[in-house]
């Protein structure tokens, strides 16, 4: 059994690695415990700016101390940065200030709190935004690797982590781990399935049992969803000829929207995606939603045979 | 020299007056009424205090203006053409395709504007974050914001106004211009906003009231400013929308109208411009 741990974790390690940083600070909406920039606030509270729970305000703070030379680093709950969307596009987004905002708790894999909580729009609504880069990581490893990699990265971020606690799947594969760069973690021919976030393990899961029904299937752990890593999906679409994408995010906007739209305007295969179809979830343990909600291993593998059953 | 300097502030704001007019006549849009409002105290700020430097626009440890009432560019455009941060030909491309003047003030296109405006409820709070960027410098860089009346209607505001005493920023200043009117109509037919001075000293700020076109009391409200260190103030200035044209003043329909031909000739003539 692979170990686990909360992504959500790994940004908050992150934010401690580049704390030598004098450049680094962090902003908090009364979620630090949550969001784990707690660490950094003990360690550096000269550089750690609370903004009460006022998300709105903590956006664009982050945007003046971005235009004032600092690194600001923003995070509260997915559902929470939502409030402050204008706030992102015009005094963030449309300025293209380097602020990085973390949305933590994403998706319905967040659980119990129920369907408030959940948010499963996020990815869409930041993608959406020019200047803006969008990550959803699988796991503590990447999480905090690319977070680390946000310090240089000279236009704002989403990025969005999950409150419970996933299989570690890239331990020893930090060099690899690049924003905007999709990360192979199985090969395939016959379909590739297309992951992010908590559904990366379930497509691997998804994978092994495709293989052992006799289909080859490739994964690829996407977890930057803009700049989408184009040349990887044309590399996998060639080759397996047909693509399943899987998101603990709406169907509408997300990764497979965004595959989607990208191969529609090359050569288009047949596409299958997995993400919630357009309803809101309500209070669940993560796997229970999973399972609910039709995102699990299970689902991606009849998606995987659909996709090939498609192929011409 | 003191009755010199406010002369001088009084003229170069009646030049200013003349290329709002002109510029929102020649866009056939944009905003009069609150940039003839605004105009005395962005000329006093920048005449007598802000510490910024027209050949070094982005100098670092400039002071910053943040124009929150990001419609009102057109007061901001004249300014900065007379502080020599644009040239006045530039004034010329206000809402015009790849002009210098976007119609709504953008520190993207426009050299001396610090923040991107258009959104009302936003620039009070993009101050804080530079008032806390000019504090962990130790910086005596001073941070203005100018807000509108209308705009306290939005909510984020007063998110700001208590994260900003909140944070203790007496390097963060606001000036309030209360010219009563917004989009549709008179503040108080779209939405009453009572004793505003007792809102903000509610929130715990330094709260001043000044007459808004009368320029000593605008230098002399920017030196109580000033004085004020360990918490955020604010100057509650009266204004009149669409101040120094007649048919503009207190009249609703100049927020976001522009002058006609007719109309732009009289503006002129009130403003002592032989065409």
């Amino acid at each position: 059994m692979s170990e686990m741990a909360a992504t959500r974790d790994g940004y908050g390690d992150a934010l401690l690695d580049i704390s030598a940083d004098k450049r680094v600070v962090v902003l908090e909406a009364d979620l630090g415990k949550s969001t784990k920039s707690l660490h950094f606030r003990k360690a550096h509270p000269e550089r750690t700016v609370s903004c009460g729970i006022g998300e709105q305000n903590m956006m664009l703070i982050g945007a003046g101390l971005a235009s004032s030379g600092y690194i600001p680093f923003a995070s509260t709950f997915a559902i929470f940065t939502e409030r402050g969307f204008e706030q992102m596009r015009n005094g963030i987004a449309r300025p293209n200030l380097a602020v990085h905002i973390c949305g933590s708790h994403g998706g319905t894999h967040t659980g119990t709190d129920g369907s408030s909580a959940q948010s499963i729009e996020d990815l869409a609504i930041y993608r959406t935004l020019p200047n803006v880069v969008v990550i959803h990581p699988c796991d503590v490893v990447s999480t905090r690797e690319l977070t680390k990699q946000l310090v240089e990265l000279k236009s704002p971020s989403y990025m969005r982590t999950a409150r419970n606690k996933t299989p570690i799947v890239h331990s020893g594969r930090e060099d690899e781990i690049k924003i905007g760069k999709g990360i192979v973690l199985k090969d395939g021919n016959d379909v590739v399935i297309i992951a992010c976030g908590v559904l990366v393990h379930e497509a691997m899961k998804a994978a092994e049992e495709l293989e052992s029904q006799g289909i080859s299937a490739a994964v690829i752990d996407m977890h930057t969803l803009k700049p989408l890593d184009n040349a990887l999906i044309d590399e996998f679409s060639e080759k397996c000829g047909c693509i399943v994408t899987a998101e603990d995010h709406s169907i509408i906007g997300g990764l497979g929207s965004a595959v989607a739209e990208y191969t529609s305007g090359k050569k288009p295969v047949p596409i299958e995606r997995i993400g919630v179809k357009d309803r809101f979830g309500e209070s669940g343990e993560a796997q229970q939603m999973l399972d609910l909600l039709n995102l699990s291993s299970p689902h991606i593998v009849e998606a995987g045979k659909r996709a090939v059953a498609r192929k011409a | 020299m003191q009755s010199m300097a406010i002369a001088e502030l009084e003229e170069m704001a009646r030049r200013c007056r003349v290329e709002i007019c002109r510029m929102t006549h020649r866009a056939k849009a944009g905003h009069p009424g609150g940039s003839l409002s605004e105009i005395d105290i962005l000329c006093a700020l920048y005449g007598v205090r802000l510490r910024v430097d027209a050949s070094n626009p982005k100098w670092s440890d400039r002071d910053r203006f943040i124009l929150s009432k990001g419609h009102a560019s057109p007061g901001m455009y004249a300014l900065l053409a007379e502080m020599g941060f644009i040239s006045h030909e530039d004034l010329e491309s206000y809402r015009v395709l790849g002009g210098v003047c976007q119609g709504h003030v953008d520190m993207k296109w426009t050299p001396g504007v610090d923040f991107s405006a258009g959104s009302l409820g936003m620039g009070l709070s993009f101050g804080i974050g530079c008032a806390l960027a000019a504090r962990m410098d130790e910086s005596e860089r001073t941070i203005y914001v100018m807000i509108g009346d209308g705009e306290l209607q939005e909510g984020a505001v007063w998110e700001a106004a208590m994260a900003a005493r909140h944070h203790e920023l007496g390097n963060l200043k606001v000036f309030l211009d209360r010219n009563n009117i917004q989009n549709d109509d008179f503040c108080d037919m779209q939405m009453r906003m009572f004793d505003i001075t007792a809102k903000w000293l509610a929130f715990d700020w330094a709260v001043k009231e000044i007459e808004g076109h009368d320029m000593a009391a605008i230098v002399d409200g920017i030196a109580w400013l000033d004085s004020i260190t360990d918490r955020p103030a604010i100057i509650i200035a009266n204004t009149v929308k669409g101040k120094g044209v007649s048919f503009m003043e207190n009249n609703p329909a100049f927020h976001g109208a522009p002058p006609t031909d007719e109309q732009l000739q009289q503006a002129m003539n009130e403003l002592g411009v032989n065409a």
